[in-house]
């Protein structure tokens, strides 16, 4: 026996109608991060009862007087054990003005590939700096995967500010130098937050010793952040996921390719282009999950049927006709390698881009990267786990791929070894970075810098 | 005001139940054109709930391509099989039942001492993912339940023993979900992993999605045992000392009778529960189950078992 909930007397609009924020943070092992990350749960009241008493039982067991707030984010056996952080881990809070999905990225082991998994989904980027040490190589190489990974916003939040008195000075400082840097790498938004994470200043509650700070907490700038999802004058695609034909007496003659828009706005009577056959169509029909629509965009999942009857299958892409992308074989990209498998010129392997795989052969490794000064190693040979360097791939199939610039969705793509099926590599086509042009990197002081 | 209108009026921002259903439905969709033979794990709890909820809109007007899998301890609630057999007609889908009394009663598997069955699921589950050769396996975990979750991957590949190992996992970017596996190896799939259980309910409301009535305020005989109220039945009851009472309970998560929890509630309506969930100062295994308790890396040590 079931019984159907009653329907809601009030609709709980308060909870349902907020938006979602996903961020990652990074900071390297003496920055505070598990403190900073603690305290957002925990002053977020996020942290419920039982977890706390865990911690505080695995605390004591251990010796130690006071709850180890790591403990509520170190999930692993391994983790507790060696105290240290081996993976990125999800975290979930939420205040009545926006949800939040956090990638809580380890800073010291597999640091790069980490960094960049949560940067790959984040709008945003919490960056720790100690304020006693201010801007130092670590924080250049946070801030050069948030720049690569194209994160819209980044925050510097500079920590232990009790330990340097709460000075305006050395806050001041050290912000003006991040964000010339940042925004020479071409990061669209950089935000400067003076906190101690320990003392709980300026991270959920606004500190009363820093009066001359007049900015917004850390959690503050978090719920109103203006992140911009508007798909207007953005390149509208849609990668087929899945041919929908259900084949019913009630629905014989359906055929909707089910997918998710990976960006721009899709509406009925548009003239579409299917890449890479490069048929043209128009829009007869776009369903939300059930509901038809007029319009729909990214990031919605949906069905479009077409006008006319042509062959698509999943791989393929639709386009607006106007703005349909060029496909290619010859593809240059920077690539983060993540497997302990290095990467070299000849490598066979297979290439995931949006819903098709293909066979691909990296023809050239014409330069690594070093993000701690953002320097070139031309023909380094190989790329080993943790190094991200500029390839040369040749397809055995045109894709429509876009510059990962214009669009992370499309132009974004996985290395897969053949062999195993491991994840090689996470590769970005096109430019690098974003300010990386060479008027911009004239205004930096640091001569050291050489892209 | 046009739809399109509205939103560009708000800058085409999407409530983040919309986002997050957005996400599922692909990830449904993903597994669908990569794998040859994808299962869902269907309990009658609340997620699976869910995750049956949103295969289906994923596919709509077709049904989906997967068939349903349940492992039932023996030990389950009544209501909740009856749920389950009754929405598996309803969307004429096919249900393999894996019975942990059918290994019990051929000798293949013990019980335990403690009387607690759901550690017991592993081995009806991986023989019945090897017997039916499933290459996907979906699964309602979150990973806001428990920590080791919270390092769990969307598409998680398991060895041909269903083994996890946390240190081995795939980097998993952007939206880009790798399905390669070899021969004998599988994948679990979590298509619900950032939902919270907040999120869960409130999906629910808005989706008015039908629940066994146990998830809601009711009148149940219970017993108190290490801290938690349960509910006798076939699988057992109250031992001397311990003393059966009358009280007003509801369930926050569904699983073997022997180790799940009821809670003290009056929440009899689905707004009721919401107001009740937001509140808490308990998480939901914290609060009702058993399993979890057992040692610090309980949930850890039975995945890499090939638990979910």
């Amino acid at each position: 026996m079931t019984v159907n909930p009653p329907a809601p007397t009030t609709e709980p609009a308060a909870l349902t109608e907020v938006s979602l924020l996903r961020f990652a943070t990074a900071g390297s092992v003496d920055d505070g991060k598990s403190t900073l990350v603690g305290r957002l749960l925990h002053d977020s009241k996020s942290v419920l009862a039982d977890q706390l008493e865990a911690v505080e039982r695995a605390s004591a067991s251990r010796g130690q007087e006071t709850p180890d707030l790591a403990l509520l984010t170190d999930g692993l056996r391994a983790e507790r054990e060696q105290g240290i952080t081996i993976d990125v881990a999800y975290r979930y809070f939420a205040t009545p003005r926006r949800r939040f999905i956090l990638a809580d990225t380890p800073g010291h082991v597999q640091y790069t590939r980490n960094m960049v998994t949560g940067a790959s989904t984040a709008e945003l980027a919490v960056i720790l700096v100690d304020a006693r040490h201010g801007v130092v190589e670590q924080t250049r190489r946070h801030a050069a995967v948030a720049a690569l990974l194209r994160v819209p916003h980044v925050v510097l939040a500079v920590n232990k500010m009790d330990l340097v008195d709460y000075a305006e000075d050395v806050f001041a400082t050290i912000a003006a130098e991040f964000t010339k840097y940042a925004k020479a790498l071409g990061v669209p938004a950089v935000t400067t937050i003076p906190i101690s994470a320990l003392e709980g200043d300026n991270v959920v509650t606004p500190s009363a010793v820093m009066d001359w700070y007049a900015g917004p907490t850390v959690l503050e700038h978090l719920e109103t952040v203006q992140i911009d999802h508007d798909p207007r004058g953005r390149v509208t695609r849609f990668p087929v996921q899945y041919v929908i034909r259900p084949q019913t007496a009630e629905h014989r003659d359906y055929r909707g390719y089910a997918g998710k828009i990976a960006s721009g706005i899709f509406h009925v009577g548009q003239p579409v282009t299917v890449l890479p056959s490069g048929r043209t169509s128009s829009i007869a029909a776009i369903d939300v999950l059930g509901e038809s629509v007029d319009a729909a965009w990214a990031p919605q999942s949906v069905t479009i049927r077409l006008a006319d009857d042509i062959d698509i299958s999943r791989g393929d892409m639709i386009a607006p006709s106007e703005q349909a992308p060029d496909a290619t074989q010859d593809i240059q990209a920077t690539v983060c390698h993540l497997h302990d498998t290095a990467l070299t010129p000849g490598a066979r392997v297979l290439l995931k881009h949006t819903t098709r795989t293909v066979k691909a052969i990296v023809k050239q490794i014409p330069d690594r990267l070093t993000l701690d000064d953002l320097s070139h190693h031309p023909a380094p040979g190989s790329l080993e786990v943790n190094d991200i360097g500029r390839v040369v791939l040749r397809t055995s199939e045109p894709l429509p791929m876009d510059a990962y610039g214009d669009c992370r969705r499309t132009g974004s793509f996985l290395l897969i070894d053949p062999a195993d099926g491991a994840t090689l590599a996470a590769g970005m086509a096109g430019t690098a970075f974003a300010g990386a042009d060479s008027e911009k990197r004239a205004e930096l002081d640091d001569a050291e810098w050489d892209f | 005001m046009s739809q399109f209108e509205q939103a560009a009026a708000q800058d085409f921002q999407l409530p983040h139940l919309d986002v997050l259903e957005s996400e599922a439905v692909h990830i449904f969709r993903e597994v669908a054109g990569e794998f040859e033979r994808p299962v869902i794990l269907f309990s009658g709890g609340k997620d699976s709930i869910v995750m049956l909820h949103l295969a289906l809109k994923a596919f709509a007007p077709a049904p989906p391509p997967f068939a349903l899998l349940h492992v039932d301890t023996g030990h389950n609630f009544p209501e909740v099989l009856e749920y389950r057999d009754r929405v598996a007609a309803q969307h004429n889908l096919r249900l393999h039942v894996a019975s942990v009394q059918d290994f019990i009663d051929r000798g293949e598997l013990k019980e335990r001492a403690d009387g607690t069955r759901n550690p017991l699921q592993t081995v009806p589950l991986l023989r019945a993912i090897e017997e039916a050769r499933y290459d996907a396996v979906f699964g309602g975990g979150r990973r806001d339940e428990e920590k080791a979750r919270a390092k769990e991957r969307i598409f998680s590949l398991r060895d041909e023993f269903g083994g996890w190992d946390p240190r081995r996992q795939r980097p998993e970017l952007w939206q880009l979900y790798n399905g390669k596996h070899a021969v004998g190896e599988h994948v679990r799939v979590f298509p619900l992993s950032n939902f919270t259980e907040l999120d869960v309910w409130q999906y629910i409301a808005r989706e008015k999605i039908v629940l066994p009535e146990i998830y809601y305020a009711h009148r149940r005989e219970v017993f108190l045992r290490s801290g938690m109220w349960l509910a006798p039945g076939e699988w057992g009851g109250a031992k001397q000392g311990e003393r059966v009472e009358t009280r007003t309970v509801r369930y926050r998560t569904v699983g073997d009778m022997s180790c799940t929890g009821a809670v003290d509630s009056d929440a009899d309506t689905i707004e009721k529960v919401i107001a009740e969930i937001a509140a808490t100062r308990l998480t939901e295994r914290g609060a009702t189950r058993a399993d979890d308790k057992m040692s610090e890396a309980a949930m850890e040590d039975r995945k890499r078992e090939g638990y979910f």
